[in-house]
């Protein structure tokens, strides 16, 4: 056994700096040879993938940006001239954006329809933020008097002139049709989940029946139902107007939706909340009020966010019975004499699509982030 | 304290009392309220109804479905013409509605599937895009996506006289896709029967191979062999009759194609547009069912020596689908709803036909809509009926 | 459970629906008690009879039948409502008296009379169905549109006479239907079909909106009988008398010359049919008869002018459609328009 002589050991007193990794592994190359390139399949999927965006995204970008024209005041600037190509006829959309967002809402009385939809998304935000102070006041406002004060705004009387629905259109048209149906269909919703859930063996069957038989038919039977039928059921001379029978519609048939993802909520509330509020002597209606329902609720928030983001997408539809929601009046105008020209009916659409898309977009990221924020506080 | 309580109280009014808080007859109390109120407002709906149709002299009846229907439907299945009736047209349109919503069923599970799996893909590209694919197109109203893919679909294609020449006789034009019309010769019903019996020798033999497996180990490829009897059988019979099929060869006359069979732009804008949308739904169903079954899996069926395609086949698929089937039932009978949407861009589904042109021509509102209700609610019925059978079958067995 | 909210619902609908009005009064005293005629027009916007523009103001030959109306009762035309219907809605509209009046180029056809609840009350357009072809394609006679691909909208007595057309002159068609005539507009722009059809002055109308309107041609041949003409419900006779004679006083206006411009002047014609026509003169009375003024047809011509006006303005060589009046024209000049006298 021989002795380690201590001069000629060496110890180190630092850490190596760490060697750059090889160049075929580091960088660009290396992410590259692991995320696209790691099998023979990897390889054509990849060189498909790009040889399709190479096709398919320089000439989209070309259409809507390059060619688009930006200005002007009839067809003729976005008619072809010559050889020219003519891409998206943006000067189309800009032209006719009061009329896409208002309809053919009085031009004076614009500042109202306006007004609601500042005052609507500085309450949601506010509602939907929860950072911010005072919510549960907020939520009163918003479901008291906002409402009230939006249908004052927007029909008028008390001092201010009467729009009739009629000439009420555009994005204005598809945000009251959604918002009322989603606020509608809510009580109706929770009365019908809880029908479901219920003991009573008729209210039961009730309940049952009418949820499965509006989920069952498309919306747009609703629609001309609400359009078509609705009249021949009220007493003689009763009319109502038929913006709102599309709202009937919409909140009959989005009640028995919400009704279901209520009833999701009802379900995942454990036994023995129920047991409790019955141990401390609360009847079935207080129970629900006070202990069932707020959890429930809060559980299925996401999910009547996603019911909210179909209705969203489904008051579209209202323009088959002759309501001009956006979707309607953008494609009323691509008849309108002054503007025909090719390129204003995918110029329409694809503004439409990007619409709809930041509402719903936006939306669906909402409910992702309140359900990853209500599943960490639920872990048990 | 409480007994005492109880016997002092032995008074009239505490009977009362007991009746009205018990919670069995307050409920019977309760629901026989309810009934009454369903009962009058149904009484109430009603009389109105009649009344307002007594008012405007409407006959209220089903008379009207034998009557001429007079109007034309551009895609016809089964045989209608002009001199037949509204019941005619409503089969018409009802086999319309079939068609679309199968064919959307099928490419939309295709495509939702591939995507879906894309997502999960380990290739970087082939993940985002799947991404992008389902974020951008779950977010935009299908309605809007199908008049797009109507206006598309109509833009790109050519006339019928300048259109795209295809092998076997297909030409693509704005008129659709047109092809030979196979037409049946003496004989052919044998070949029709034949697929029914080699069906069933095929589930026979699978029967076989499993009873096999499991007194011997043996395995057996099933798949291979019923896929040689289903498709061999029929081919050889067909062969043996000495191929007992013509066709019909489409023939540009005049402004269009005469003969053959056609696939009009509206139905390929509704498959584009419908399939394409549903898909990301089920796309995002199927990520979900995979990643529901654990990792631990695939690596116990490693251990066990299963090979990669047989752990995929035996362990993960059957899993996963426990996870798709609900929402995938759900996803195709919102599809089947959906193709409602076809009169928007003229496919004469039943909505467009019934409850378009029948509706407006004999002005049965009531009659017409309440039809058309009914057939969708019992194709849901049905629809849902089928996949809970599947998924009871593949369900787990709790022993 | 269920039945109370849908109560409550309704009730709060019919509580916010503005347009509730009471049961079993004549149409003419509900008209009067709520201060406007309702009425129903074309919700699509068909240029010439029923359009609104961007403002949501509506024009058109239908429209002035609404105004001549509105006129006749409150002597001002401009207290109408609309209301935009599809084909679809039209009769179900009037039927549920959601609306007083349909003036929505609505052909009168025997079953529709008879069979809806309606009635219809005269002819404001006498119309006739067309086809409208693509230049390119060479045609010259609706004969020769044999296999053709022709574009039509839905539940119109135009997709039926298009079947019966094809059928009685042996030829085959394949008809592509759309629900709204905004897109059998665009189908047929995109080619998509070979013709069009629809009544000849809805052709007019619409090859206007097409991308390249002098691409299309209007093929010679008529292929049916259109009267269009504003419909009421069946069993009101002095609604229906009123709308009826408010279309007859701007007809008789024209076959005498009285004009929006001149009508004041008139009333110190000496022709006693023109005197009658105004209420001129002692005795001379025909509106209080049936619940309007005896100035009602004066009121009309004040505020809507005499048919030809109307006429020019809205389809004829005033507007764009550029429309020739000919079976439009007054009996006295070969064409079908003929009033009653009044006395």
């Amino acid at each position: 056994m021989s002795r380690i002589e201590t001069d000629t050991v060496f110890v180190r007193r630092d850490f190596l700096e760490p060697e750059a990794p090889p160049a075929s592994l580091g960088g660009f190359p290396g992410w590259a040879r692991k995320n696209l390139f790691s099998s023979p399949l990897n390889i054509v999927v990849s060189l498909a993938m790009l040889f399709l965006l190479v096709w398919f995204i320089p000439p989209l970008f070309k259409w809507l940006f390059v060619d688009a024209v930006w200005t002007g005041d009839n067809r003729d600037a976005c008619l072809p001239k010559g050889d020219e190509t003519v891409g998206a006829c943006w000067a189309f959309i800009n032209a006719k954006a009061a009329q896409f967002t208002f309809g053919s809402y009085p031009a004076d009385e614009r500042w109202r329809p306006a007004l609601v939809m500042i005052a609507f998304f500085a309450g949601l935000f506010w509602i939907a933020v929860p950072k911010m102070p005072r919510r549960r006041e907020g939520v009163w406002l918003m479901l008291t008097v906002f409402p009230v004060a939006t249908f004052w705004l927007l029909y008028g009387g008390f001092g201010l002139p009467i729009v009739e629905t009629s000439n009420w259109g555009g994005l204005l048209v598809t945000l009251v049709v959604a918002i009322t149906g989603i606020v509608a269909s809510l009580p109706l919703g929770i009365l019908l989940a809880l029908g479901r859930r219920s003991k009573l063996p008729f209210i039961k069957i009730v309940s049952v029946v009418f949820i499965e038989i509006w989920r069952g038919v498309p919306l747009i039977t609703v629609l001309f139902m609400a359009s078509v039928m609705l009249p021949l059921f009220l007493p003689t001379g009763v009319n109502f107007d038929k913006l709102l029978r599309a709202l009937i519609g919409v909140a009959l048939f989005t009640g028995a939706y919400m009704a279901e993802t209520i009833r999701g909520g009802l379900q995942a509330i454990p036994k023995g909340q129920y047991e409790g509020a019955a141990s401390l002597g609360l009847g079935y209606w207080q129970s629900m009020r006070l202990i069932i329902l707020p959890q429930a609720l809060k559980i299925v928030i996401p999910g009547i966010v996603n019911s909210f983001i179909s209705l969203f997408k489904d008051t579209s539809l209202v323009m088959i019975i002759g309501l001009y929601d956006l979707l309607g009046s953008i494609q009323r105008n691509f008849s309108d004499a002054n503007w025909s020209t090719p390129s204003i009916a995918p110029t329409g659409l694809i503004f439409a699509a990007a619409v709809f898309w930041v509402f719903c977009f936006s939306m669906s990221r909402y409910s992702m982030y309140m359900e990853r924020k209500l599943n960490t506080g639920h872990k048990r | 304290m409480t007994l005492r309580d109880k016997t002092a109280d032995e008074t009239p009014r505490s009977w009362v009392r007991a009746v009205l808080y018990d919670a069995t007859i307050r409920g019977w109390v309760f629901q026989g309220l309810v009934l009454l109120g369903l009962i009058l407002f149904a009484i109430w709906v009603i009389h109105n109804t009649a009344a307002n149709l007594r008012a405007a002299n409407i006959p209220f009846g089903f008379d009207f479905l034998n009557m001429r229907a007079g109007f034309d439907i551009s895609q016809k299945p089964i045989d209608y013409t002009l001199d037949s009736s509204h019941a005619q047209a409503f089969k018409v349109g009802l086999l319309n509605t079939i068609i679309v919503s199968v064919l959307g069923i099928i490419l939309a599970t295709i495509v939702g599937f591939v995507v879906g799996i894309s997502r999960l893909s380990s290739n970087w590209l082939l993940a985002r895009a799947a991404t992008v694919y389902i974020e951008t197109l779950r977010n935009v109203p299908l309605l809007l996506q199908l008049l797009f893919w109507y206006k598309a679909v109509l833009s790109v294609l050519p006339g019928p006289r300048q259109g795209y020449a295809l092998p076997f006789s297909i030409n693509l034009s704005n008129r659709g896709l047109t092809m030979p019309r196979p037409i049946a010769g003496d004989g052919f019903e044998f070949v029709m029967w034949s697929v029914p019996v080699a069906v069933a020798l095929a589930w026979a033999v699978a029967r076989w191979a499993r009873n096999r497996q499991a007194t011997t180990g043996q395995s057996f490829p099933v798949f291979r062999a019923s896929l040689g009897i289903v498709i061999g059988l029929p081919l050889v019979i067909f062969l043996a009759l000495g191929a007992p099929l013509s066709f019909e060869i489409p023939e540009l006359k005049g402004f269009n194609f005469a003969g053959g069979m056609v696939v009009h732009p509206e139905l390929i804008a509704m498959l584009l547009g419908i399939s394409l949308y549903t898909a990301t739904f089920i796309a995002e169903t199927v990520r979900a069912g995979i990643l529901a079954v654990s990792a631990g899996q695939s690596e116990a069926a490693f251990s066990l020596g299963l090979r990669p395609r047989q752990t995929m086949r035996l362990i993960v698929v059957p899993q996963a689908m426990r996870v798709i089937i609900p929402p995938l039932t759900s996803q195709y009978l919102n599809l089947t709803k959906n193709s409602s949407l076809a009169l928007a861009i003229g496919y004469p589904d039943l909505v467009a036909v019934f409850a378009g042109s029948t509706l407006n021509i004999t002005g049965h509102a009531i009659e017409v809509i309440a039809i058309t209700m009914a057939v969708y609610l019992a194709l849901s019925l049905i629809t849902a009926a089928l996949m809970n059978w599947f998924n009871a079958r593949v369900a787990l067995v709790e022993r | 459970m269920r039945s109370n909210t849908f109560k409550t619902l309704l009730l709060g609908a019919a509580f916010i629906g503005a347009g509730a009005v009471a049961a079993s009064a004549g149409t003419l005293d509900e008209v009067k008690a709520k201060g406007f005629v309702q009425c129903g027009v074309n919700g699509a916007g068909l240029a010439g009879f029923g359009a609104p523009d961007d403002a949501g103001n509506w024009t058109g030959l239908d429209v002035d039948a609404c105004r001549a109306v509105a006129a006749a009762v409150f002597g001002d035309p401009s207290k109408v409502k609309y209301t935009g219907l599809s084909a679809k809605e039209r009769f179900t509209a009037l039927q549920s008296k959601e609306i007083d009046m349909l003036a929505r180029n609505s052909t009168n056809t025997m079953s529709r009379d008879t069979q809806l609840g309606i009635t219809f009350t005269g002819v404001n357009y006498y119309d006739g169905q067309g086809f409208m072809v693509k230049k390119a394609l060479g045609v010259s006679s609706a004969k020769d549109l044999n296999g053709a691909s022709v574009c039509v909208q839905s539940g119109t007595t135009t997709e039926l006479n298009l079947a019966d057309y094809f059928k009685s002159n042996g030829m085959t068609f394949n008809a592509v239907v759309f629900e709204k005539q905004e897109e059998a507009d665009a189908a047929y722009d995109a080619g998509r079909c070979d013709a069009y059809t629809t009544d000849a002055s809805g052709l007019y109308s619409i090859r206007l909106k097409m991308t390249n309107p002098d691409d299309s041609i209007v093929l010679p041949e008529i292929i049916s009988k259109e009267p269009l003409g504003p419909a009421v419900r069946q069993g009101d006779d002095q609604w229906e008398s009123i709308v009826r004679w408010s279309h007859y006083a701007m007809l008789i206006a024209e076959e005498f010359g009285v004009t929006q411009a001149n009508v004041d002047e008139m009333k110190t014609s000496e022709n006693p049919e023109v005197q009658r026509l105004l209420g001129v003169g002692e005795g001379v009375d025909f509106g209080t008869p049936i619940g309007l003024t005896k100035d009602w047809a004066y009121n009309i011509i004040k505020g809507v002018g005499n048919y030809g006006e109307s006429f020019e303005r809205n389809v004829g060589e005033g507007s764009p459609l550029k429309i020739a009046r000919g079976l439009n024209a007054l009996w006295t000049k070969g064409g079908l328009q003929y009033a009653p006298p009044i006395r």
